[in-house]
């Protein structure tokens, strides 16, 4: 019924690619997320300001930027370190940056940024009453933040974390600008090929709706969950 | 900083001469008329969609849902890909006018970007519409205001005051996506950036610069609407303030 003229496979394996790219993304997001908000929540100015630098800074500046910034300067960058490196101890390092990783730090670092305001906003709505009995019972810092916070935050970060987790999935087609071979790039190249443009894009712009439309059912139902012991008001 | 200094370090640098500051000028001339003109389209063929979204018969308001939820489920670069590559195919379009149009790349962004944020405000604005608070539609009904006077004295002002905070956010999300017009060989703010990266193979010094830029317009953005939410939420403002 649809002949994708033999671009099938290689449209294939540019969907496990996206989604490869999307699930590293969201870990790295996910990490760097936990860091700034527990920067942000902190008492120590420095943390304080270099977790806000780092969060207005990513918002200020388009995605694709960043990643051209990244994916150029990142090679630009290691081969200075590199010649360094070598002039200095004699040792010979050499790293290529290749387009996956550079779009793995990119999204990982802007959707990070937005991560720290949702687990920002999901930290300060545990109750304090709680944070003070960890306390009393005498749990240290670490302790109440790994026991006590960090499970009660997750409630309320997670229609936030669904929320980032859409539009990170659609932030993965821009990595095909830099030449990662993904859904995109293929379907580029064989629209281009076959001059036959609505073929090629919209079955991938529905791979892309049956993603989004997935990981919609999938946060509904973590959320349910994650709510069971918490009376809905309706 | 004096501005003989500028022109010192101007006169010895290699990339920021004034031709290339005139190319990220050109750029951002580029950049803000494609943001303005699909931001004010798509707002303004937002709010009846909203409206039409928030009618009951499926009929109506199915159609809405649908074009929302496509535009919003998909990335706009393949979005941009479609229109772009997709204009051309169109039989007979090379023979009429609107070739002359969408020959320019300009043309083909300017409705994909469109496209993508009407969707995305028409969902803001129903959302704003349909938490208006039951009592003020009851209230308008008892002053015997029909539906049309309805909608235009009380519902919509009272949305736009709940809708202009996600609006400003989705303002500067539509500035940022704007740079992948620089795919389609439009020579916006981004697309100036990569000429001058690849005329010199300096990606931190055209990146980056051009990463200023964005930041510049973004925070002007910000400003303004946070002048503009203190205006319209004046009235919840505490006494005394």
């Amino acid at each position: 019924m649809f002949d994708l003229k033999g671009y099938g496979p290689a449209l294939l394996n540019g969907a496990v690619v996206t989604v490869e790219l999307a699930f590293l993304s969201l870990a790295l997001a996910l990490i760097l997320g936990l860091i700034g908000a527990a920067a942000k929540l902190s008492n120590s100015r420095v943390a304080v300001g270099i977790a806000t630098t780092y969060t207005t800074l990513i918002r200020g500046v388009p995605d694709l930027v960043m990643m051209l910034l990244f994916y150029y300067g990142g090679q630009v960058g290691v081969n200075m370190l590199s010649d360094y490196i070598w002039e200095t101890y004699e040792v010979d390092f050499f790293f290529q940056f290749n387009p996956f990783i550079s779009g793995v730090i990119t999204i990982g670092l802007i959707f990070g940024a937005y991560m720290t305001e949702t687990f920002r906003g999901a930290f300060l709505a545990v109750e304090t009453g709680q944070i003070e009995a960890a306390r009393a019972y005498g749990f240290s810092k670490w302790h109440t933040f790994r026991r006590v916070m960090v499970p009660q935050m997750l409630r309320h970060a997670l229609p936030g974390i669904g929320n980032n987790w859409q539009v990170l999935l659609k932030t993965t087609a821009l990595v095909s600008i830099i030449g990662l071979t993904d859904m995109v790039r293929v379907a580029e190249e064989a629209a281009k090929a076959e001059r036959m443009p609505f073929h090629f894009f919209i079955p991938v712009a529905f791979v892309y709706l049956a993603l989004t439309a997935g990981s919609e059912l999938f946060i509904k139902w973590l959320d349910k969950r994650a709510n069971v012991g918490v009376i809905q008001e309706t | 900083m004096p501005p003989d200094f500028i022109a010192a370090w101007l006169n010895k640098n290699d990339i920021f001469t004034a031709m290339t500051i005139m190319e990220y000028w050109d750029g951002m001339v580029t950049t803000v008329q494609l943001v303005f003109l699909c931001l004010i389209i798509g707002l303004v063929f937002a709010v009846p969609l909203a409206i039409l979204r928030t009618v009951k018969n499926p009929f109506v308001s199915g159609p809405v849902w649908l074009y929302t939820y496509l535009f919003r489920g998909t990335p706009l670069l393949i979005q941009l890909y479609i229109i772009y590559y997709g204009v051309a195919q169109i039989p007979g379009i090379q023979e009429t006018f609107w070739w002359e149009i969408f020959r320019e790349p300009f043309y083909p962004a300017l409705l994909a970007f469109t496209l993508n944020t009407c969707a995305y405000t028409t969902e803001i604005i129903r959302g704003a519409i349909i938490s208006t608070p039951h009592g003020e539609i009851e209230a308008a009904k008892a002053y015997g205001m029909n539906w049309f006077m309805r909608m235009r004295r009380i519902v919509l002002p009272s949305a736009a005051r709940r809708a202009v905070q996600a609006y400003s956010n989705e303002v500067i999300f539509m500035l940022h996506s704007s740079a992948i017009a620089s795919v389609v060989t439009i020579v916006d703010l981004t697309g100036a950036a990569r000429n001058i990266y690849s005329r010199f193979y300096a990606p931190f010094d055209a990146f980056i610069f051009v990463a200023l830029c964005y930041m510049v317009l973004t925070f002007i953005l910000v400003f303004a609407f946070r002048k503009l939410e203190n205006h319209l939420l004046r009235h919840q403002r505490p006494v005394g303030s």
